[in-house]
């Protein structure tokens, strides 16, 4: 077994782990943070998808091992229901998502996005977002959900949701 | 056998505060964004036992023994079993499509392999340990003595004399032989000018929905609760009786968040079975949650037909007849309905068309694979693939354009019978054509294919117009008596206002990603005068509401959303005759206006839902004879099916050095009756179209001729991702069904029914001038690469073609 200390959503937390453990599922099987998924085993889906130290990574390729001293971000961490981050506020607004197990790790994957490019173009997000599988949405309102909230981020802070959706 | 008329449902006023047929932003998605929701791998419970399943890599052979000893001495291990510890299960797997005067061959299916394995992947033992990890490990250890068995994955090659035989009791791989004909279908080809016939392969494809499966069994004071990333929770619960031998108040199955389903999760699945058994057998919570890996070997598969089609046609164009002949590979062994998936090809076959006569033979086969049923579509999207590709084939062989084919025989009329009993419900099928070739201006493009072909740039432009059934359906046309199935096919619905004026509404539909807590709640809202945010929709969970029949099919809305209307009609109802009493009014005087239950033309004598609820249950004041309370509960069998349909229209450009397809527009109009929610369609449209644009152009189930899944993981299975689809231009008509009194029919399915064969008509459009004249999906670059080289090679640019 092996000691592990991190930060979680601002959480400070020290673990014995096995080596071989998985980010996800020291996330998900120790910390209870269950919002992170797991949608397949190759790396491929991104439904895993958080941030380590500032960058969006598949926490399923990552060993709980090598995040001893990391700061994590989980879906958790980056907004509530009574105060969403506006690409939490943007996914909603615009349907950008459906049966929602992809979603938690589309938002981490496109906060990265803007974070490094605050006026990403449809094409941006496409490509930024293609190691995240959705099979509900089509992507269509996922894309027009970033767009938005890019939009939001860089020109102030998020105002209310509206209650009716012009798509 | 035909399906009952379409008579007309009542309709009736909704009364309403005007919520249905707004785009609200769905009840849903708070805990969907934040992380909060429930999905069944996010529940542990004190004592969880984790199952790690030990699988064949063979894909046919006999059982000689199986040691579990060095895996039972593994740490953390708790009880390893095989079939030999499960003499106690009552049934296998039952399959529930049994039609009249057909002889189906069901195999024994148990959770377990009893003796032999038919299939890679088929589970042959569990290990359950308190570990998850060092399950894994001990499952590793467990030692299978295989000997294998001759293989055959091609289905036409297992219905040959001397294939090997998968199952000897039966002496045949055929599974079922039957046929649907309906007018006089000899005569339609003797009579015909023109006979186009076409072989064509719509290839095996999985569900993919992104939550793997998850079950979480618990055995606890004589009772056993399941948690299931489930379709079909109430099905689920009578199938777990049968095959476990308890009876069924005794069991309660929840289907929490489920994240996705596209017909992969309805079902009922040996580790779901197994899990439970296993909660019985040691006392303790067990757990099952499928790796990706397991998803594409054993999480049922979709299609997987191969089609010999032919339509006959008078010179003029007007048609004659179509006749398919359909080939199911079924794979080993059944799960709950496969064999009927392809019956629903027979159900459209007609199109959007006035074929005076149809017929569809179907033959399913058994392989060496794993079991086929329903994956998004069931059936429709290979009849429409079909239909539409041959209709090209024809256009083209009578030289005419293939819309004006298609317009020279859309049906017009309706209600409308079609030669094999099915009666269309309404349409408006030159509509949607119309709508769609205005977004798409086909002369424009014309023109720019044109030029871009000077340039040596290939783009095409291919159409799908599409009929399809949904809403199943009148139990009388559906049951044992008329296509077979063994249930019933109604929808159940329960609307309970409670004391204070909230509104608690149970649906026996089970969502998973549709928005049915919204939709429903707008649908009840307006008939009851309060806003959706004060109506709980509850679902998937067999302890609360009605027996329902769940969510497959395109149902949910055309029957459950139905069945919760009429329930909150009824709720409106007493409403009213309370009110009435307290006014001193007649019951037929008080309206619904305005959130207030209301004397006509007296606005100041109202009353609302939550004074309404006060009178009910504080029952001093009722009318006499009215019980207490105000809680309804609906039963809703549909009359007739719903047939929603549409047009679409692909334009994909072909890199004919490369053979890579890129589709560049994608325009689609659709009809499901009125709106409930436009945002829900239109989401449904979108991930209805991408669904089948990756079976079109990227995804296979890919087995050897060893047996072997060559395509089983997220690696080699290539959903699209965003970067690999366009947005999509999309529109509506509204033509109501008079099947239901709320006009709406179902779109779950309908983009993905329609899609596939406009993106390979694009195709074969962009590729005209190199001679290509039909191409099998997936139009992966090597097939299309392959299909222009046969095409040069064989009959230079002007004719010939390639398959």
């Amino acid at each position: 077994m092996a000691r592990v200390s991190l930060t979680v959503n601002g959480v400070g937390y020290t673990e014995e782990v096995e080596p071989r453990l998985l980010l996800v599922h020291l996330i998900r099987d120790k910390l209870g943070l269950t919002g992170t998924h797991v949608g397949c085993d190759t790396s491929n889906c991104g439904a895993c998808t958080l941030h380590l130290d500032g960058q969006a990574v598949k926490s399923c390729t990552v060993l709980a091992v090598q995040c001893d001293g990391s700061e994590v971000t989980t879906i958790e961490g980056i907004g509530a229901e009574d105060a969403l981050h506006p690409l939490q506020q943007a996914f909603w607004a615009k349907h950008g998502l459906q049966c929602g197990y992809c979603t938690p790790g589309m938002i981490m994957a496109a906060a990265d996005l803007i974070a490094r490019n605050a006026d990403p173009s449809d094409e941006d997000i496409r490509e930024a977002l293609a190691g995240n599988l959705c099979r509900c949405t089509g992507y269509q309102n996922i894309v027009k959900a970033v767009r938005a909230a890019a939009g939001e981020m860089s020109t102030a802070s998020a105002q209310p949701s509206r209650e009716e959706v012009t798509a | 056998m035909g399906a009952p008329g379409a008579e007309a449902a009542e309709k009736t006023e909704s009364g309403g505060n005007g919520y249905v047929g707004r785009s609200l932003k769905r009840k849903e998605d708070p805990r969907l964004i934040t992380g909060g929701a429930t999905y069944t791998d996010d529940m542990v419970l004190p004592g969880t036992l984790y199952a790690a399943i030990v699988r064949s890599p063979e894909p046919h052979a006999k059982i000689l023994s199986i040691d579990t000893e060095a895996a039972s001495q593994m740490p953390g291990v708790q009880a390893v079993f095989t079939d030999e510890d499960m003499a106690d299960m009552a049934a296998p797997c039952p399959m529930v499509f049994v039609p009249p005067g057909v002889e189906m061959r069901v195999p024994d299916h148990w959770p377990l392999a009893r003796g032999k394995v038919g299939y890679v992947g088929q589970a042959v033992a569990v290990v359950l340990g308190t570990d998850k990890y060092s399950v894994v490990d001990a499952a590793g250890q467990v030692v299978v003595d295989y000997d294998p068995l001759p293989v055959v994955t091609d289905p036409e090659k297992a219905l040959e004399a001397g294939s090997p035989i998968i199952h000897d009791e039966f002496g045949t791989n055929t599974v079922f032989e039957w046929s649907l004909p309906g007018g006089d279908v000899a005569a339609a080809f003797r009579d015909a000018d023109v006979v186009v016939e076409k072989r064509i392969v719509n290839h095996r494809t999985a569900g993919a929905a992104i939550e793997p499966r998850s079950f979480l069994a618990q055995w606890r004071e004589g009772k056993l609760t399941l948690w299931s990333s489930t379709q079909i929770p109430h099905i689920c619960r009578v199938i777990l009786s049968i095959q476990l031998g308890i009876t069924e108040e005794k069991i309660r199955v929840v289907a929490p968040e489920v994240g996705g389903g596209f017909g992969s999760k309805l079902q009922v699945y040996g580790e779901e079975v197994l899990a439970c058994w296993c909660a019985r057998k040691t006392g303790r919570p067990v757990k099952y949650t499928a790796t990706r890996s397991e998803e594409m070997l054993v999480t049922h598969h979709g299609r997987d037909q191969i089609d010999y089609v032919k339509i006959g046609a008078k010179r003029d164009g007007k048609l004659t007849g179509i006749h398919a002949r359909i080939i199911q590979d079924c794979g080993a062994y059944h799960l709950i309905e496969g064999p009927v998936i392809p019956t629903f090809s027979a159900c459209v076959i007609s199109g959007c068309y006035d074929f005076p006569a149809v017929q569809t033979d179907i033959v399913g086969v058994f392989t060496n694979k794993f079991t086929t049923d329903a994956i998004r579509g069931a059936g429709r999207p290979e009849a429409t693939h079909f239909i539409e590709l041959t209709m090209d084939a024809l256009a083209e062989e009578l030289g005419m354009d293939p819309l004006e084919l298609r317009r020279k025989n859309f049906i017009t009329e309706f209600p409308n019978e079609r030669p094999h009993g099915f009666i269309y419900d309404s349409g408006n099928y030159h509509g949607t054509l119309d709508k769609c070739l205005e977004k798409l201006d086909l002369e424009g493009f014309r023109r720019e294919q044109a030029e871009l072909r000077e340039r040596g740039v290939f783009r095409g432009v291919g159409f799908s117009t599409y009929v399809e059934i949904c809403g199943l359906g009148p139990s009388r046309a559906l049951g044992p008596e008329g296509w077979g199935m063994q249930g019933g096919y109604f929808e159940s619905a329960q609307v309970r206002v409670l004391p204070t004026g909230a509104v608690t509404a149970y649906t026996g539909v089970s969502p998973h990603g549709q928005g049915h807590e919204t939709g429903f709640a707008q649908i009840v809202a307006d008939r009851v005068g309060v806003a959706p945010d004060v109506v709980e929709v509850i679902h998937g969970d067999t302890n609360t509401g009605p027996f329902g029949k769940n969510t497959y099919g395109s149902r949910s809305l055309a029957v459950g959303g139905e069945a919760i209307a009429r329930a909150a009609e009824k709720i409106q109802d007493k409403a009213r005759r309370i009110v009435a009493h307290k006014m001193e009014a007649a019951p037929e005087d008080i309206e619904l206006s305005d959130g207030k239950f209301q004397v006509r033309g007296s606005p100041g004598k109202a009353m609302t839902l939550a004074e309404v609820a006060g009178e009910a249950y504080i029952p001093a004041d009722l009318p006499d004879g009215m019980e207490a309370g105000l809680d309804e509960i609906c039963f809703f069998d549909p009359p007739n099916f719903v047939w929603p349909f549409g047009a679409h229209a692909c334009v994909t450009e072909v890199d004919v050095e490369t053979g890579r397809v890129d589709v560049v527009r994608y325009v689609a109009v659709d009809d499901c009756g009125p709106a409930i929610n436009p945002l829900l369609i239109e989401g449904q449209i979108h991930g209805g179209i991408v669904h089948a644009l990756g079976q079109a152009l990227y995804e296979q189930l890919v087995y050897d001729s060893e047996g072997q899944l060559i395509t089983g993981t997220f690696v080699d299975y290539a959903l699209p991702s965003a970067a690999d689809v366009p947005s999509f231009e999309t529109d509506r008509t509204e033509t109501p069904t008079p099947t239901n009194t709320l006009g709406v029919k179902g779109v779950g399915e309908a983009a993905t029914i329609a899609c596939s064969p406009a993106v390979v008509a694009s195709v074969v459009d962009a590729l005209r001038p190199l001679g290509v004249t039909h191409v099998d999906m997936p139009l992966t670059p090597m097939r299309i690469w392959e299909a222009i080289q046969a095409a040069q090679g064989s009959a230079g640019p002007n004719g010939g073609g390639a398959s």
